[in-house]
């Protein structure tokens, strides 16, 4: 379970995030939406410890999270910039491996299990610069995953992804939360998206005046798991969330 | 081919120049000469001894220098605070020629190797330092904070992550220092440590054998062209 409690964020004079107070329990998804600007990448760092906040704490499990840890693994948007590119696929995923000191013979094995998961086997000896978007994010993805963590923080990370692609790694994305309830936070600018993904959606809008990031909104999902493309997104309880959040996101 | 030229003439008429008695002989060996000084110096084995002694300190010294200056480098590439606390002493150092050293350096080592690699490693320190600064701050931000998200140890996070991302620019650092080092290496042979290249040029040269010294000069210019090349791979 991760909590955030009233967390603020300044920098220098500049206030980015006010009072944003949320609970994540084990093993549930969250999706924070908000227009650009509005304090969601800070906030997804703070989560990740690699900011402090200026007020107000987060914990993880009831212990205050203060530095960054491998059991919070980050899945950036920027896949280009956060793989290394002399590395190849299955080298970048065992950095997380190397990072946990797993030991072969067993690394190799959870390398293998990490590429099919994530449905890169074929490209483990081709480096990442050969591989389109959606096939680097999967990477970044299988990276994050080997280093077992209890919570999965994803910033933006379909953002710059095309819509085809997008919803298959969406999907892909839920069921290996759901099979390895894994926490999640997700950080995204796509309202559908946040509510075909999240047990529990939070607007983070920026408040009239000071611009500082607080929560306009959450909602809990009551749509059952798993969800289809197809269906969830045509179902009237979708809509209905998709209606109540839309105005929100609007400047 | 064109390029070849030019040289080609020059030599034809210092050759004739000299055997005419126009140029000065204490000076300007014949090319014949020097042709003959260089090929008894390779058969008796003293200009390859020299150049090993030569090499031996530059490389050394260089070691020295490309193992400091990437590890202070890329500590004070990642820490700014450390970079503030030794930065203007880097800065106040910098500047000292390194030949200026050589008095002290004869000081604490006396003649020999250690002392000429010590002034090359000092001269052949701040291009390897500061393009690894440099490198270091220019890498990626999202993949130091991976590091830092990975809790790699600063070690691991060093070798594998900071230094390959900087690795290009450090390689132009480098390579400089290569340059330095060689240069330097020569030059406090010829001012006063008894051994390598450049002392057997100084030598020649106190001897009037200025056909050797030509002979000397001509390999060092060649040995110099082949070290970059070599590096430039």
């Amino acid at each position: 379970m991760i909590a955030a409690r009233p967390v603020g964020v300044s920098f220098g004079s500049r206030q980015v995030l006010a009072d944003v107070s949320f609970d994540v329990p084990s093993g549930q998804f969250l999706c924070i939406i908000g227009p650009s600007g509005c304090g969601k990448t800070t906030l997804l760092r703070v989560l990740a410890g690699l900011i402090a906040p200026t007020s107000g704490e987060v914990t993880a499990d009831g212990k205050a999270v203060r530095g960054p840890a491998r059991s919070r693994a980050i899945v950036f948007q920027d896949y280009t910039k956060a793989l290394l590119p002399w590395r190849t696929v299955a080298g970048n995923v065992a950095l997380g491996l190397e990072a946990c000191r797993v030991a072969e013979p067993q690394k190799s094995r959870r390398i293998e299990e990490l590429l099919s998961k994530m449905g890169l086997g074929h490209c483990a000896g081709q480096y990442p610069a050969q591989l389109s978007g959606g096939m680097q994010q999967r990477v970044q993805i299988a990276r994050a995953l080997g280093q077992d963590p209890q919570l999965l923080l994803m910033d933006e990370p379909f953002g710059a992804l095309d819509a085809i692609t997008r919803q298959g790694l969406q999907d892909e994305v839920a069921r290996i939360a759901a099979e390895q309830k894994t926490t999640v936070v997700f950080i995204t600018h796509d309202l559908e998206e946040a509510i075909y993904l999240g047990d529990q959606v939070i607007v983070l809008a920026a408040a009239p005046g000071t611009g500082a990031g607080r929560i306009a909104e959450r909602i809990t999902v009551e749509i059952p798991r798993p969800r289809s493309q197809l269906e969830t997104r045509e179902d009237p309880r979708f809509l209905a969330y998709r209606h109540r959040l839309f105005g929100l996101l609007k400047h | 081919m064109r390029g070849a030229v030019i040289p080609s003439v020059l030599l034809i008429l210092w050759e004739a120049g000299s055997r005419a008695g126009v140029l000065p002989p204490d000076s300007t060996s014949r090319p014949s000469d020097i042709v003959r000084a260089f090929a008894q110096a390779l058969a008796d084995g003293s200009l390859v001894r020299d150049t090993w002694l030569t090499f031996e300190a530059a490389l050394f010294g260089f070691a020295i220098a490309a193992l400091l200056g990437i590890l202070l480098g890329a500590i004070l590439g990642l820490s700014p605070r450390t970079e503030r606390a030794v930065g203007p002493s880097v800065e106040a150092l910098r500047p000292i020629p390194a030949v200026a050293l050589i008095p002290l350096a004869l000081l604490v080592f006396g003649f020999g190797v250690r002392m000429e690699a010590a002034v090359v490693a000092f001269a052949a320190l701040w291009p390897v330092l500061l393009m690894t600064l440099s490198a270091v701050r220019g890498v990626e931000p999202r993949l130091l904070e991976l590091s830092r998200s990975l809790e790699l140890p600063f070690w691991q996070q060093l070798v594998k992550i900071v230094l390959p991302a900087a690795f290009g620019r450090i390689a132009v650092g480098l390579r400089l220092a290569v340059a330095i080092s060689l240069v330097v290496a020569v030059t406090v042979e010829i001012v006063l440590n008894p051994r390598g290249l450049g002392h057997s040029m100084i030598a020649a040269q106190q001897a009037l054998r200025s056909d050797l010294m030509y002979a000397q000069l001509l390999w060092l210019g060649f040995v110099g062209w082949a070290l970059n090349k070599v590096t430039q791979r």
